[in-house]
């Protein structure tokens, strides 16, 4: 087939640019919003995510972690001696007021863990060790909120809970959707924080032996201990991703600024290659009288719309990706994995087939007689 | 000679509001492989809706049309542009080549719609265009040509999958009397040598010297028809006159 299509694209400069600004607008739109949306996704369960066990356990109804209600520690025992349980660790997740250096007051998420086991520890530490958590005063942070937390090196003195908190270490890249930061500390230390009695926990962290039917040891554990949920750290993860993201309306509102940018995109990409059209519509009348059938002419403006998407969303991942490095410090990550570039890859693609449909209504519509007049 | 296309008792009507206008009085005519027809009259005549009838682009209100023995009118409209596609060339008074594609590609590009693989349709179009002598513009944009030499390159284009009938709207009217001249001989050739049945629709009584045939129309009949001396008319019709040249 004669490049009909590409040439004709190229021939008005002019209008390619604004084709491909449009598209590009449109595909940096939906990267930042669906990278928002998979970066909040992410944070929200990311503690849960890398407890790297298989069960938690909960008070009865708990429906996201910032949500845990304490329980006896009894009841640890009793997990404790289930058949199946491998290991099994209380652990801690609320809030604490933190004060700066200066003064400032702060909301943080105290994490409780087994520094020994580090069940449910934090990961990614780029300065500090784990074991130097068990000091009675230790705290572990991450260096994204260093500035927000009044935290400038290992070794700075902060308050927390009223109590002493001295900086042991920084990770990097453990955010919080609820712009409260996590501090990591030990158990104990946490239980301190948090004002949690000293025969209490929010959470047990559960380890099957392997070979465990887990659904079976759930319905056990739940079966022996009274007043507690059981869930599978996957169930878990996906209620606490889905109450931030549904239920706050904060994952809605950043889809729906996908759903816009798609739009955007369509309405954009379709005034152009309308434009386009109508620009070479005796052209295409000439290869209806031709002959042409109108599978043809529409193989024509879909792959000017086919090149445009390409090209548009070639630029467009250019501009996403240095957006989203230039996240990669600040607290809202985008994160853009190569599944989301191949969604948004046959998004861009779709968007322009239906951009075009205007333009293949024309054509469709035309009358070869038109090119008898001169 | 036979008969490439046979017309019998067509007529076209226009819908205006409610009433229908009467454009063509059930025509008769038949063209045959050979022959070059000229169809003249003043405006509103006729012949261009008669050509676009002829073209398969305009339905008939009623009568027969047959292409190579085929009747065409009471075919469904997705079958004709296959019928076109196959047995009709078509040279446009604005010539209607492709701006964005070069000379060689618009010759090409009537090849494709015939499917005849990108190979062979480069092969093909080179020579095409060396038949109206336009080989070495193959690679230019039609912007960098003359009228004339745009008009011989639709020419070519018309050829492209060697149609048996080819139709034209005023080819010459764009032109200036020696182009015009020039590529009127050509469409002669291509009836006289290369057996084609071919119509042209003008206002130009400088080409009358090329017709074998000249059709006059007027108010969507037609009212005379002359052969040129020498010219055997295909068996249907009888000649009704002497051409004589002007």
């Amino acid at each position: 087939m004669p490049p009909l299509a590409r040439r004709n694209l190229l021939h008005d400069k002019v209008r390619l640019a604004v084709t491909l600004t449009g598209i590009v607008f449109a595909v940096v739109l939906i990267v930042v919003e669906l990278g928002l949306f998979v970066g909040f996704t992410v944070t929200t369960s990311s503690i849960i995510d890398k407890s790297n066990v298989d069960l938690w356990i909960v008070s009865r109804r708990t429906p996201y972690i910032e949500q845990g209600n304490a329980f006896s520690e009894r009841k640890f025992y009793q997990v404790l001696g289930t058949a199946g349980v491998a290991s099994a660790e209380k652990y801690i997740v609320h809030w604490a007021q933190w004060k700066t250096p200066q003064g400032a007051q702060e909301s943080v998420q105290v994490v409780g863990f087994n520094t020994h086991t580090r069940l449910g520890g934090p990961w990614n530490l780029v300065a500090g060790r784990l074991e130097d958590l068990r000091t009675p005063d230790a705290i572990i942070m991450d260096e994204l909120y260093k500035e927000k937390l009044g935290v400038t090196r290992i070794g700075d003195i902060c308050e927390l809970a009223g109590r002493r908190a001295r900086v042991v270490g920084f990770t990097r890249g453990i955010r919080s959707f609820t712009t409260s930061p996590y501090v990591f500390t030990d158990f104990k230390n946490a239980q301190a924080y948090t004002g949690l009695p000293e025969d209490q926990t929010y959470f047990i962290l559960v380890r099957a032996k392997p070979g465990t039917d887990l659904p079976a040891l759930a319905r056990m554990l739940e079966s022996r201990v009274s007043d507690v949920d059981v869930l599978p750290t996957a169930k878990f993860s996906s209620m606490t991703r889905f109450y931030w993201m549904f239920t706050t309306g904060a994952g809605v509102a950043v889809l729906i600024a996908a759903v816009l940018g798609f739009i955007v995109g369509v309405v954009v990409v379709a005034q152009t290659i309308y434009a386009t059209t109508m620009d070479h519509i005796r052209e295409y009348g000439t290869l209806k009288a031709m002959g042409a059938a109108n599978s043809y002419i529409y193989r024509v403006v879909i792959t000017q719309a086919g090149i445009s998407s390409v090209v548009g969303y070639v630029l467009g991942m250019f501009v996403s990706i240095f957006i989203v490095r230039a996240s990669a410090s600040g607290g809202a990550a985008i994160l853009l994995p190569w599944q989301m570039a191949v969604v948004i890859f046959f998004l861009t693609l779709l968007m322009c087939v239906i951009a075009a449909i205007v333009s293949i209504n024309k054509v469709t519509n035309i009358d070869p007689a038109m090119v008898f007049k001169a | 000679m036979s008969t490439q296309i046979s017309i019998r008792q067509v007529k076209k009507f226009f819908q205006e509001g409610a009433r229908g206008v009467p454009v063509l009085h059930g025509i008769d005519l038949d063209v045959g492989a050979g022959e070059v027809v000229l169809i003249m009259g003043p405006s509103g005549s006729g012949k261009t809706t008669l050509l676009s009838i002829m073209g398969c682009i305009l339905r008939a209100t009623s009568g027969s049309v047959r292409i190579a023995g085929r009747e065409v009118a009471t075919l469904p409209e997705r079958e004709l542009p296959a019928v076109r596609l196959q047995h009709i060339g078509f040279i446009f008074q604005g010539f209607n080549l492709f701006p964005t594609l070069t000379v060689g590609e618009n010759v090409e590009l009537s090849l494709d719609l015939k499917g005849v693989p990108t190979a062979r349709a480069k092969e093909e179009a080179r020579r095409l265009l060396e038949q109206v002598d336009l080989a070495d513009k193959c690679d230019s944009f039609p912007a960098d040509l003359s009228g004339g030499q745009k008009q011989r390159v639709a020419v070519a284009r018309a050829l492209a999958g060697s149609p048996s009938l080819i139709l034209a709207d005023e080819p010459t009217a764009a032109l200036d009397s020696h182009s015009g001249r020039n590529v009127m001989r050509i469409l002669q050739n291509l009836a006289h040598a290369q057996n084609k049945a071919v119509v042209v629709v003008t206002h130009d009584n400088r080409v009358l010297e090329f017709g074998d045939r000249i059709v006059r129309m007027e108010d969507g009949r037609i009212v005379s028809t002359t052969v040129a001396q020498g010219f055997q008319t295909p068996p249907p019709l009888p000649a009704i006159g002497e051409w004589q040249s002007a």
